[in-house]
């Protein structure tokens, strides 16, 4: 009976998402129309803004000869890779920070004065340092991703709320446990809201990174193809930075829901 | 001090700092709880009842005078006091189980599991200690937090308003519950309210406290046997009286 109902529910679920549907798709439509429209009534030229079917032959050719999965292929690992360093870094110096005052008093004011230096305003010397490729574009997303993870990572810890720092005290908690059961838990969806604004600006990064300097890389490829006059590959590499971009984040969203699920878990009513 | 003498309160103070010098919170309080007692503190809310109570906790150890518990000086948190807050307190994302043996110390993990099994049982939740926080009602979630006070087996559970945040019927079951527990572990109990009716239904003794600063203002002896009802003539007669502490004027 319950799986029945279950079902139901599934059901009527998609039906009003298929009737909603037409909302979402309704504004994309009417931008792709418009910007045909413009193009084969000749109100603009076709090199400043190829019309969206040129567009997907070319992403259609790009796909089919390869161009496009091997500079994606690149950006993305370059993010993964930088993104993950981040990650350790800034989990662990907010974790550290947040935990130990002493750390907190000698590292805070510094980490301050380098937040606010954009990440891409270090690549000329991080290409002096790292070289052109993997190593400075590394060194941009890692500095990118960084300070959003670290930040939440301290905030979740800062807003432990003092009823349960007082409970634990009552409890005799080992520190330890403490940190395990209390700290963490709660700062958990901190951490991952900063794993994903991290992630975004980690993609950011690595097109700013790869558009001013190297030859591989998807930001490469777009400066690659406006100096060739390809605008259609411009559009082809700006609509693939979106759509991987917003993949990444729907994973991280996944990720949260699974992990988080105490908050969601009030299942009555 | 007599054998039986559990806590020992001797004239306590406390202050606090403020711009304008000494603020008093609580003054020469003096109170002897004997073991198995039932004590009830009723003050007007700013008297410094919860001060008191967090001070035989442990929480608030910047006072003067003397707080003993069998004996022993109290400097900060033990195990041997238990305590419910007004709010449960429960951490959302443990389970029930998960969140009494969050307040065991490191013990073989059977003995904590049949510690637990006993502990919810006596509050008349078994079978729930897979539910998460959010899926208890706000009376379930306030015994979960009894259980919880008393897993560690303490000498005295101090009870900080503990009903406070319920609805009427629920609070009037949950008086009705923290009596049978009363009774049937024989726990010393403190318990702070600003509802007379609660102080003359569960107490043995009634302490009221006058407000700003903090002093024992009456005590009243309650000799009424459990259950006590809550309309016959003596009891009615010990609330008045003690209504009467408050408002002179409302007789």
């Amino acid at each position: 009976m319950e799986a029945v109902l279950h079902r139901a529910v599934v059901y009527t679920n998609r039906i009003l998402l298929l009737r909603t549907a037409w909302k979402r798709i309704l504004a994309p439509c009417v931008i792709l129309g418009v910007w045909q429209g413009a193009v084969v009534s000749g109100l603009v030229k076709p090199v400043l803004l190829p019309p969206p079917t040129q567009v997907f032959e070319a992403m259609v050719m790009m796909l089919g000869n390869g161009e496009l999965a091997v500079h994606l292929g690149v950006s993305i690992a370059r993010v993964l890779e930088g993104f993950l360093l981040a990650a350790v870094l800034g989990i662990g110096l907010g974790m550290g920070m947040g935990l130990l005052p002493q750390l907190n008093d000698l590292l805070d004011g510094t980490i301050q004065l380098i937040r606010p230096i954009p990440p891409i305003a270090w690549l000329p010397m991080a290409i002096l340092w790292f070289g052109i490729e993997e190593g400075s574009k590394i060194f941009i997303i890692t500095l990118g991703a960084f300070f959003p993870i670290f930040i939440n990572v301290l905030e979740g810890i800062r807003q432990t709320d003092q009823k349960y720092v007082e409970l634990s005290q009552v409890l005799e908690v080992p520190r330890g446990k403490f940190i395990r059961k209390v700290i963490i838990p709660g700062a958990l969806p901190f951490i991952i809201s900063g794993l994903r604004i991290g992630l975004g600006y980690a993609w950011m990064c690595v097109v700013a990174a790869e558009l001013s300097a190297g030859m591989k890389g998807i930001g490469f490829m777009l400066t690659d193809a406006r100096s060739l006059a390809q605008t259609d590959k411009v559009f082809v590499g700006m609509l693939s930075i979106g759509v991987i971009g917003k993949m990444m984040d729907s994973l991280l969203r996944m990720l949260e829901t699974k992990i988080v699920k105490w908050r969601g878990a009030f299942t009555g009513v | 001090m007599t054998a039986k003498d559990h806590l020992v309160i001797k004239n306590l103070a406390k202050f606090y700092v403020n711009e304008n010098g000494n603020m008093p919170v609580l003054e020469d309080i003096s109170l002897c709880v004997k073991a198995q007692e039932f004590v009830v503190v009723v003050g007007a809310s700013g008297c410094g009842k919860s001060t008191l109570l967090r001070i035989i906790c442990g929480l608030d150890t910047d006072y003067r005078g003397a707080v003993a518990l069998r004996g022993k000086k109290i400097s900060g948190p033990g195990l041997d006091r238990g305590i419910v807050f007004q709010e449960h307190r429960l951490l959302p994302w443990l389970r029930v189980e998960g969140n009494l043996e969050y307040a065991l110390q490191s013990g073989a993990a059977a003995q904590n599991k049949r510690l637990i099994a006993e502990k919810l049982a006596l509050v008349g939740l078994s079978g729930f200690e897979k539910a998460y926080p959010a899926q208890l009602s706000g009376g379930m979630a306030q015994r979960v937090a009894i259980a919880r006070a008393l897993v560690n087996q303490p000498d005295i559970l101090l009870l900080d308003e503990p009903f406070g945040a319920l609805d009427a019927l629920t609070r009037l079951k949950m008086q009705q519950e923290i009596l049978r527990i009363w009774e049937k572990e024989k726990t010393t109990m403190i318990m702070v309210t600003h509802d007379i009716e609660e102080a003359v239904y569960l107490g043995s003794r009634v302490i009221v406290m006058s407000d700003r600063p903090g002093t024992i203002k009456k005590e009243f002896a309650v000799d009424l046997p459990h259950p006590r009802n809550r309309s016959a003539v003596e009891f009615l007669q010990l609330r008045k009286a003690i209504c009467h502490e408050f408002h002179e004027d409302l007789m």
